[in-house]
């Protein structure tokens, strides 16, 4: 028999029992909304998670460093010979940044200084961000707005600094973590911030020792000496003279304060945390004077980096870039492994989801085996018509699986759909409820497309299987006896 | 209608066929050992008591049953070796079987009945109004295509199994007392039918029946079986003959 016919037959046999058939397939219906509200529940979390983690940029980070001075890569791996063990300089960046799965390679610009506030001397870590950092999770609740630009003189502090530059008592963690900044830090917005930097000038004239001389020093004369000037440094000045030099001249520069945040979004720092950032070109503009230009010798002439954060596109592409990294002589350090560990917990969870989800698909696949062992009871004279007639067993089988797909394919439709219902229900009164208790509201609840595809043809598979029996039962059906059935 | 060309010789044929049940400790024996052939496009008739095994030879014959000794050949092939799929193929091409019972499906129309032995041919979709209405247009029910079973009279659903019999064109119609649920006029205009196709169609035909009557009146020959046995066998005007003495 063709399969246009097959399924018309089909169609025509579960519209004769049409109430019995019908709550079969509402049983697979509910069986699949089940399997397809736990999963997207899972599958959402899953996602929510990730997104969580991936805004941290823990997990698509990779922070490079040389490898002597106890540079990442420095233990535990092949130890670094004078030939590969290379400067963390403007060419090791740019090559790093031209790596395939590479999104950018950021220089780590983070100097302790003094910022006056009000006539006020504040000490504090400044940290340079790029403008892609406006996407990471810290900026998520941001008080004002981030910068306007990459070059803006602008500033945002960490609201911990705020209140010490308003001279507000500290609030409390928790407050500071889940609340947004109070009114008071609100009158910060717009106001004028006064940072203390070095500049690095570098000399142009290397024997004499005098600076780039574009600017003239603020500072008293003692506070603004030439490090590297051959007098100055008192080292040999035949092998001076051909090394180039620099001065440091110190200077201050006035920021607007644009936002007010909760915390470093530099998530993988420890001490050397933060409390007020400026945008990075605007710092690389500075020339701020790095502790890197001192410590590494080979930085003189060009400037050095202490460290370059590297972002990549997905976290699959961290293990290659950082081998890659290796390979250029440098050390790199990622936090995949507690990326995997991660993966693999709602990997398990989804598996825990799924089963669950499924013991109600599996209850319902009993009612298509009830179901069509009784059709087979109530047709068995019509099957031992179409035999007479020339059905082959064959055809009397695929009959009843087409009989038994169709309910999985019409139940696993329903069932997605009132899955789907499920889960965004569960959705809405969950974020109904931290509206209420003043949390923000998530999505926790995703049916991607594999779901849905998946959801149907396991549906399908479950039902084909639970037609298995009463196919065959119904195929192997003596045509003689089944004729004289009444 | 046509039916393809059919051999005048060795239709049907039957050698030492016996179909044995057994019933706990008992063998019974629907089928012992009957042994006859059929040429083609003759018409044959099947006559005895109930259970006199008329029914369990032309199942054996229609291939819906296999013999339990013996060997079945129809048009030179032997049943004995067909494969259940096969054996499907001669039923759904090769033969017609009209039923007692009527057996058709309750559930479908007259057309949806007469067709479902071309959807199991395969025959294609465009093809099979026209061989519907054709084959309803013989048995003389053109106008009741849209009808379900139960909307027609005993005689109405016969000749509607009678249709769907004659559908696909088989060159053997089977048929197991097609009257037996009818009474003597519509039986009449049924077995009319049967013996128009043998007459015209050149179709051979196989009837049981235990009424003598009709035998005599549309069979060439009679078969005459008796507790699974074939006791007698007697020849019998031409049919024409037979309806001219009405």
């Amino acid at each position: 028999m063709k399969t246009p016919d097959l399924l018309e037959l089909a169609a025509r046999n579960l519209r004769e029992s049409i109430l019995r058939n019908s709550l079969t397939t509402l049983g697979i219906g509910v069986g699949v909304a089940s399997l397809v509200a736990m999963l997207s529940l899972g599958v959402g979390l899953q996602q929510l998670a990730t997104k969580r983690l991936e805004r941290t940029g823990l997990f698509d980070t990779i922070m490079v460093s040389r490898r002597d001075f106890g540079g990442f890569g420095a233990r535990g791996r092949t130890a670094a010979t004078s030939d590969n063990n290379r400067a963390l300089d403007e060419t090791a960046r740019q090559e790093i940044a031209k790596l395939p799965g590479v999104l950018e390679a950021v220089p780590d610009l983070r100097m302790m200084t003094q910022m006056r506030f009000d006539d006020k001397p504040h000490s504090t870590m400044v940290a340079a961000l790029p403008m892609s950092a406006r996407d990471r999770e810290a900026f998520e609740n941001i008080q004002g707005e981030f910068f306007s630009s990459g070059t803006a003189a602008e500033a945002i502090v960490q609201r911990r600094f705020a209140e010490e530059l308003l001279g507000l008592a500290p609030d409390t963690d928790e407050a500071a973590n889940t609340s947004g900044p109070s009114s008071a830090l609100q009158s910060l917005l717009g106001k004028e911030l006064v940072m203390y930097y070095a500049e690095r000038v570098p000399a142009t004239n290397p024997a004499n020792g005098n600076p780039g001389g574009q600017r003239p020093s603020p500072m008293p004369p003692e506070t603004s000496k030439s490090t590297a000037s051959p007098a100055a440094s008192g080292r040999n000045p035949g092998m001076d003279a051909l090394l180039p030099s620099f001065s440091v001249v110190p200077h201050t520069r006035s920021l607007r304060i644009v936002g007010i945040i909760a915390d470093d979004p530099d998530t993988l720092r420890g001490m050397g945390r933060a409390r007020a950032f400026i945008p990075l070109d605007f710092a690389q503009g500075l020339q701020i004077m790095m502790p890197s230009d001192l410590r590494d010798g080979d930085g003189l002439g060009g400037r050095t980096y202490t460290q370059i954060s590297v972002r990549v596109q997905n976290s699959r592409d961290v293990p290659r870039v950082e081998d890659a990294i290796h390979r250029m002589g440098l050390g790199a350090f990622s936090v995949l492994d507690a990326s995997r560990n991660l993966q693999r917990f709602f990997t398990v969870l989804d598996l825990f989801l799924g089963i669950f989800g499924s013991l109600a698909l599996a209850v319902a696949s009993l009612g298509i085996v009830n179901t069509l062992v009784m059709a087979i009871l109530e047709r068995r004279r019509e099957i031992g018509i179409l035999k007479a007639l020339g059905a082959s067993d064959s055809d009397v089988k695929m009959l009843f699986f087409a009989e038994a797909g169709a309910m999985g394919i019409v139940g696993g439709l329903l069932g997605v759909g009132l899955g789907w219902l499920i889960g965004k229900v569960i959705n809405t009164a969950t974020n109904i409820y931290l509206h209420r208790q003043n949390l923000p509201s998530e999505t926790f609840w995703s049916v991607p497309w594999w779901l849905v595809l998946g959801a149907l043809g396991f549906s399908l598979i479950v039902s084909l299987a639970s037609g298995l029996y009463p196919a065959a039962r119904a195929a192997r059906l003596d045509p003689v006896k089944a004729l004289r059935y009444e | 209608m046509t039916v393809p060309a059919t051999t005048e010789s060795g239709a049907i044929l039957t050698r030492d066929i016996c179909r044995h049940h057994t019933m706990g400790t008992s063998v019974i024996r629907a089928v012992d050992g009957i042994s006859f052939s059929v040429q083609g496009g003759e018409f044959i008739a099947l006559l005895g008591s109930s259970g006199s095994g008329k029914s369990s030879l032309l199942n054996l014959i229609a291939g819906l049953d296999r013999p339990t000794s013996g060997d079945v050949q129809v048009e030179g092939r032997s049943l004995a070796e067909l494969s259940s799929e096969e054996l499907a193929r001669f039923r759904r091409h090769s033969v017609g079987i009209v039923f007692q019972a009527f057996n058709l499906v309750p559930g479908m129309t007259v057309a949806e009945n007469v067709e479902l032995p071309l959807r199991l041919a395969e025959t294609e979709r465009g093809e099979r109004a026209g061989r519907v209405r054709e084959a309803l247009a013989r048995v003389g029910l053109s106008e009741r295509l849209g009808h379900r079973p139960g909307e027609l009279s005993g005689g109405e659903q016969q000749r509607v199994a009678l249709a769907r019999a004659l559908v696909n064109s088989p060159r053997i119609l089977l048929a197991d007392e097609p009257t037996g649920n009818l009474d003597s006029h519509t039986g009449m205009e049924i077995m009319e039918i049967i013996g128009d196709c043998n007459a015209r169609l050149g179709m051979t035909v196989l009837l049981v029946t235990h009424e003598r009557a009709l035998a005599e009146r549309y069979a060439r020959r009679m078969l005459f079986l008796a507790d699974g046995k074939l006791v007698a066998e007697q020849a019998n005007p031409p049919v024409g003959a037979g309806r001219e003495g009405q």
